[in-house]
Parts: C-alpha cells; structure tokens; sequence
C-alpha cells in the first residue's frame, strides 16, 4: 500500500478540486475517482477574511483527506504564508508546496522551493513539493527533510502527458525508496497508466478531469488506468527489443510452409 | 392575493413583473433604495445559454433560451441580438476547439468573418466561433426600466426599515443575504473600461486556458469585462492580481484597450448552490428563488415563471 509520511492511503490517484463545473459535479467525481486526497487551493479562496467556507464545508464533506496546496504562490514568503493559514483552517501539517517561477508555464522556482520546504519542514509541516524532474534539485528537496516528492510530467493544466519519459525514468532509478508523485501535466488516462508502468508511486490530476466532459467518467477512467499502470508495474513489464521475437517457435512447427 | 417580494435584484424584479401580469397585487421590498446592492447591478447582462453551456448543465440552455423573448417582451428595445463572438489568441487557439466540443448552436468563422461582424477585430483572430442566436443587454438600463415599469402600474417600492407586514405571501429573492443554508457565495470581480477607440457590437469572449474573460460593450464607449470566479463571500475591493488579469485579456483582445479609463471596479458575491443551478423552493411563508449565480438576467424569467405558479397555485388551493 502507498504509503506518505507515515499514513497509509488506499489509491494511487489524487485529485484537485479546482475548475469544476460546480461543486457537485467535483463530489460526484471524487466519488467515482476512488481518490482518497483531494487538494484545495488557498490562495484565492482567502481573498480576504471571510472566505469560501460553504465550499470548503462542501470538500471535508466528500471524507477524504485534503492535502492544502500552496497554487498560485510566487514568492517564497507567499507560499509559506499560505502553508501556514492552510494548517489553521484545516488542521493538518501536510501541504502541497508549489512556489511558480513562469507566469506562462507554470514552471517551479526550485530555488525558491528548496528555501520554502526547509522552512516549512523546520516548522513541522510535511510537505509535497511540486518540481521538475531535475534529480539535483530533487537531492536537495530531500536533504530539506521532503519525504515525498512530486515532479511534474508537462507543464500544470497542459494535457501533454510524459514529455520527457527518459527524465522520470531516472528520476525514479535515482529514488527507488521515496514516494513519488506525478504531479501537473497529466492528459488522459493512458498517460497516467504510462507513468505508473514506469513505477511512479501515485498520480495527481486536476484539469484532466475537471475540464473532461463528464468529469465523473473522466475520473473514473483514470482510476482504472493508475490501476492497471501500477498492476503492470508490479508483473514486470516486458521491455522493448530490435528484434522480433515470434510468440510462437518456428522449429517445433509440425509442418514447415 | 398580494405578494410581498424581498430583494430587488433580478430575481425579485423579474419575479415582480410575472406576479403583476397574472394579477397579483405586489409590494417589492429591499434595504437599498435602488437595485445597487444586488448581484445582478453587476451583472455582464449576456443572453448567451449556448455558450454558458461550456461550463453549466443542460437545464441552463433549456431555461435560457427563452430569456431574450421574456426581456424583450418586458422592456421592449432593450435586447439586442446580435449573437456572441468567441476567439482566442493564437497560441491558445487550441481553447477554441474544447470550447467547440462543449457547445452548440455556433459557425466555426475565419478571420474574414470576424472583420464583417466586428471590424475593429479586423487581423487580429484568424478563427472564431460565432453564437448566432444569442444576445445581450444593459443590465443597469433593465433593471432601472423594470423598477419604473412596476412602479408605473402600481407595485410599491419600499425600502430600508421594518419589513412591511399584510402580504399573504412572501417571495424571498434576496441572493446571498438570504443566507440559505445550502447557498454559497462565488466571488465576481468587474471592470468598466470607457474608450472611444473601439467599437464592438455584440458580446466578445476570449479564451484562455487559465483566465477566460468576456468583454460586453455598453452605451457611452463602455465596455464591461468580467468576470473572475472566486469561492468566497468576500466582497471587499477587487485584487490587483484579478484586476490584471482582467485588464490583460481586454489588451489581449485589442492593444487599444490599454489606452482606455477604468471608470468603475465591481466586486459582488453571486448566490449558488451545490449544483450550480438556480431552484425555486416552497417556504412556510411563501417562495424562495434562489442560485442564480452567473445566470440572473439568463435564468431568473424561467425561475420568475415558476415562482408566480407555484404562488398562484397554491391560491387556487385555497379558493
């Protein structure tokens, strides 16, 4: 079983909760995805004192375990603001740490995200920092005290899936021993399944199925895809050769043709 | 029977017309004066069903459709159909064919056709999809017209105070305030541009994967652009963040909008339920119409509609 921080959770997918149609539609497809974390973002929802309670109430209904994330966030001193205003108002230290670098790519300022994870991990937060698959700054995430990691496959929202497989393969030789989390970039359930062939520990989605036409479906056919990516994973997969190997021996043939 | 309608945002004021017609006598009561303090004072004013489709469920598109007809019977010369125009920029072009996949009742056009309905696009959007059928209104000019149309065949305005007592039945349309315990509020934040050096005829969305915004043009070289999406009740001023983001699509949709005044920010908080959709309930007192969110002056004649009936029905029970 997956296990984060010490917690055991039963699936393998993790959903945000942004860009719905409405918040019934998110419930009906948290409930066909099987996720057992949704994230939720903070940092527009607080514009302000008085926030999105009725909504927020809306999610701690759906029973799951909400992972906070810090979306959005540009600075460091954002991001741990926002880590630390998601910890009172859900009463929980883990939190999806994202610091933004690009405003058009949405890429991670690993800088930054090094700097805010070893803050928020002295303050005794557990943080998911959302990266790029560079190892070297994976290595200093851990160093920081992460104990899960989460890259990005594509840019956030892009729909690309694994633009660059050879990179996550390394990423996960490099850390055989820590969750990973494929975290941004994620299209259609065949790439999710993609990456959990190559033995990512889980996915995260968001506009995938928020934005499919019907979300619930859309969540439920990727909960079966990170099912059979990380089934397939487990058999041991065959890899790919030059040379075609026939199924089927052409000497113990009865009659040769 | 007389109706003592609470709130005089669209939902009341619609609700107001339709009693009015089917005979009702009707008192339509508000803490404000004018119809400033709603939702709907803020309000893009589309009749655009096909489009909002995009993101909302059928029953939007069913209800909505007839809106333009109920408006334009209400307050004649006040709609003005001239469908909606869609684009994106080029390089979310992209957008347009999710956008295409969600909807109906559009033309896919090219740059050409883009330039014969709106000239002053004229280059800058090689494909658009065009909504023929939809239209669009000013929803200030409505909703002051509705108040004077009541008032004039002799609904009473009453403001501020006690709340009037004698009615045999209460409409509550009072949106967000009514603080229902399924409701939630949604964030809008608005901005009123005024430049001289575009025109456009109809309203325009731009698309974009992340900031999606339209642009309706007003009298008076207006133009409102709108609207973010937030999940909260706050209602204090507009953030410099939504402000930039709306400020870049109206640039994004034409560089000119640079040189335009900002003459107004508005930030209202709609009234939505779980779904999203707007329901007419049965109270001990009355009615209550509900959940307009981003669909007042798109769905509250459909809600009207059926809120008049179940009133009036339950008269005919009485009788």
């Amino acid at each position: 079983m997956l296990s984060l921080y010490g917690e055991d959770i039963a699936s393998r997918l993790l959903l945000g909760t942004a860009q719905y149609p409405s918040p019934s539609i998110l419930a009906e497809a948290v409930r066909a995805s099987g996720a057992g974390i949704v994230t939720v973002s903070l940092r527009r929802e607080t514009a302000g004192g008085r926030t999105g309670g009725q909504f927020w109430e809306l999610i701690r209904e759906l029973g799951v375990r909400i992972l906070p994330n810090t979306a959005g966030c540009h600075s460091v001193k954002e991001a741990v603001t926002t880590a630390r205003m998601a910890r009172d108002l859900f009463g929980t230290d883990w939190i999806k740490l994202e610091v933004i670098g690009h405003h058009d790519t949405l890429q991670p300022d690993v800088f930054g995200l090094v700097e805010a994870a070893r803050i928020l991990i002295e303050e005794g937060f557990k943080v998911f920092p959302y990266t790029t698959e560079d190892l070297v700054v994976a290595g200093r995430l851990l160093e920081a005290g992460c104990e899960v990691l989460m890259p990005w496959c594509a840019p956030i929202g892009s729909a690309r899936g694994p633009v660059n497989p050879d990179a996550l393969r390394s990423f996960r030789a490099e850390f055989p021993d820590i969750p990973l989390i494929v975290d941004a970039g994620l299209g259609r359930p065949s790439h999710a399944a993609s990456v959990m062939e190559l033995g990512f520990d889980a996915v995260l989605l968001n506009t995938a199925v928020a934005k499919a036409g019907d979300p619930a479906a859309m969540a439920s056919a990727f909960a079966q895809a990170v099912e059979a990516g990380r089934r397939a994973f487990k058999a041991g997969p065959l890899e790919p050769r030059d040379m075609a190997v026939p199924s089927t021996p052409v000497i113990g043939k009865a009659v040769f043709e | 029977m007389h109706v003592l309608v609470r709130g005089a945002g669209v939902a009341g004021l619609t609700l107001a017309h339709e009693l009015l017609e089917q005979g009702a006598k009707v008192t339509v009561f508000d803490l404000l004066p004018d119809s400033s303090g709603s939702a709907s004072w803020l309000a893009g004013g589309m009749l655009a069903p096909w489009c909002e489709r995009e993101s909302a469920e059928e029953p939007v598109l069913t209800l909505g459709r007839l809106a333009a007809d109920w408006w334009e019977n209400a307050l004649p010369g006040h709609v003005v159909r001239n469908g909606t125009l869609v684009v994106a920029p080029p390089r979310d072009a992209g957008e347009l064919g999710r956008f295409a996949a969600r909807t109906s009742g559009f033309e896919e056009i090219a740059g050409e056709r883009i330039a014969a309905l709106e000239p002053d696009l004229d280059g800058r959007f090689r494909r658009g999809l065009f909504f023929a059928g939809e239209a669009h209104l000013d929803p200030r000019r409505a909703l002051l017209a509705l108040r004077k149309k009541l008032g004039a065949r002799g609904v009473a305005f009453l403001c501020g105070g006690k709340e009037p007592a004698g009615a045999d039945r209460i409409a509550d349309c009072t949106g967000i305030a009514s603080a229902a315990p399924a409701l939630r509020g949604v964030r809008g934040e608005m901005l009123v541009l005024e430049t001289p050096d575009i025109s456009l005829s109809r309203p325009v969305r731009l698309l974009h994967p992340r900031i999606p915004v339209y642009i309706v043009p007003r009298d008076g070289n207006r133009f409102m652009v709108g609207a973010t999406m937030i999940e909260s009740e706050d209602d204090g001023p507009v953030t410099a963040r939504s402000m930039m983001e709306l400020l870049n699509a109206a640039y994004g949709l034409h560089p000119a909008f640079a040189e335009a005044k900002i003459v107004e920010t508005g930030v209202g908080v709609r009234p939505a339920y779980a779904d999203n959709l707007p329901r007419v309930t049965r109270t001990a007192e009355g009615v209550s119409v509900n959940g307009l969110y981003r669909h007042g002056f798109l769905l509250s004649p459909a809600m009207a509609q059926e809120a008049a009936a179940m009133i009036l029905q339950e008269k005919r029970q009485y009788a």
